[in-house]
């Protein structure tokens, strides 16, 4: 189908756009690579009167590198990630799951602020965000606000970026100690994921610092506090994951056309046991 | 009545102006606007790859475009690929593979393919299952669409 119609603006500064989505109250949606709005708007599940182009924005693009943090541009594509100079040694997580992201022509378009905001729960970079401890940084009328990924993800398609805010960057601190394990499992290389799973660990033998989120499990891409802690301190062999496993019980696992919520239970299980194979090999 | 906006574009070489409803996608301004029906409308959100183009040299869904969002960008669509010569390699390995059946996803594909083997791809068939797989065919099974841009990146590193 095609998307209704809407009235277009492309504002020229980050104060501009705001502006725009404080005036319209939440009847105003941003345009970032519109590779998931643009589906959602052609099915018409989304509708909205104001569509805000944010591309010419060069506010929300760039990616910096200080000693202590990367920090990304809301508007910058997935592509332009790939292709930093910086990204295997700095972000080598977000490194290995790009090309598990969408597809190529996709990635081409697609931002990372763009995903982050929508927070579809199958969706790769809201778990990365957990996983690597990222601060997402907003700005509305009332100025700058930093909220950090485990308070930014809240349920359904809901994030803690309000109708009058925008995603400025990310900002993920370095951990070039760290260790990184990323599996996902799909049934076609790029779809979305049934089940997947991003890693942070702080060292391998014994496992400690864990992060692990989940994506595509449940409303939302999340991190069980107990399943990390009961592998903490654990080498991650197969009794280890066989007595952290229970833990997992504590998502609210969603089942869909493609797969039910016990299929979907088993999967998540699976992706942890293949992601801390690779990390430990 | 949509809302209508002005563009200016340069698609294969050529600039466009046009006012164009906001709303309209920018495979159907290609196709309805400047009568460039090489690119295909399958799916309309994405997932099939029939109206993949270039926008400033990178590979796109034309779907999950709007034709405003073009405005002062640089397009090519299969047409301008053919012209130019570029996709002259994949069309002859496609048409000697047997590549397609019904022909609906060749554009998409041979614009997905362009990308990976202008990218440097090398001649690996998973790595090139995986770069098009954002790309539907439902005649051929994949195998020789993957066999075809085989060759072409093979050829290259033997030219």
């Amino acid at each position: 189908m095609k998307a209704p119609d809407f009235d277009y603006l492309r504002p020229g500064t980050l104060a501009e756009a705001i502006a725009i989505l404080s005036e319209h109250e939440g009847e105003a949606q941003p345009l970032a690579g519109g590779q998931s709005l643009m589906p959602m708007m052609n099915f018409r599940v989304a509708a909205p009167a104001v569509l805000v182009d944010l591309s010419a924005l060069s506010e929300l693009r760039g990616i910096t590198r200080t000693d202590t943090s990367v920090r990304i541009g809301a508007m910058t594509r997935y592509r332009e990630l790939a292709d930093w100079a910086n990204i295997c040694t700095d972000l080598p997580l977000i490194a290995v799951a790009l090309p598990h992201i969408a597809h190529d022509a996709i990635r081409n378009r697609g931002t990372i602020g763009g995903s982050l905001a929508l927070a579809d729960a199958a969706a790769e970079m809201p778990a990365l965000m957990l996983a690597l401890g990222a601060t997402i940084e907003l700005m509305g009328p009332n100025g700058t606000r930093h909220v950090p990924a485990d308070d930014f993800f809240q349920g359904f398609y809901d994030t803690a970026c309000e109708a009058d805010e925008l995603i400025v960057a990310v900002d993920i601190p370095l951990a070039p100690e760290a260790k990184f394990g990323f599996h996902e499992l799909v049934q076609r290389h790029g779809d979305y994921a049934m089940a997947g799973v991003a890693i942070k660990a702080t060292s391998l033998a014994p496992l400690s610092g864990l992060r692990i989120a989940f994506f595509g499990v449940s409303d939302r891409a999340l991190r069980v506090p107990a399943l990390e802690a009961a592998l903490d301190g654990t080498s991650g062999d197969e009794a280890a994951i066989a007595a952290a496993l229970p833990a997992l019980e504590a998502i609210e696992f969603e089942g869909d056309l493609k797969v039910s919520a016990k299929t979907r239970a088993h999967y998540a299980g699976v992706a942890l046991k293949r992601a801390l194979a690779e990390m430990l090999a | 009545m949509s809302k209508t906006k002005d563009i200016s574009l340069t698609v294969n070489g050529e600039v466009l102006t046009a006012n164009v409803p906001v709303r309209m996608n920018l495979v159907d301004f290609l196709r309805h606007e400047a009568g460039l029906t090489g690119s295909h409308v399958g799916c309309e959100h994405g997932v099939c790859g029939a109206c993949t183009i270039e926008v400033n040299s990178d590979t796109v869904r034309g779907c999950l475009m709007l034709a405003v969002q073009a405005d002062g960008a640089t397009v090519t669509t299969i047409e301008g690929l053919a012209d130019s010569g570029r996709s002259a390699a994949l069309i002859a390995a496609f048409t000697r593979r047997n590549a397609l059946q019904c022909g609906f996803c060749t554009p998409g594909m041979l614009a997905s393919a362009i990308a990976y083997v202008e990218g440097g791809g090398i001649a690996d068939k998973q790595a090139i299952r995986d770069h098009i797989s954002g790309n539907y065919c439902r005649c051929t099974g994949y195998q020789s669409v993957v066999d075809a841009i085989h060759d072409v990146v093979t050829e290259g590193a033997s030219a």
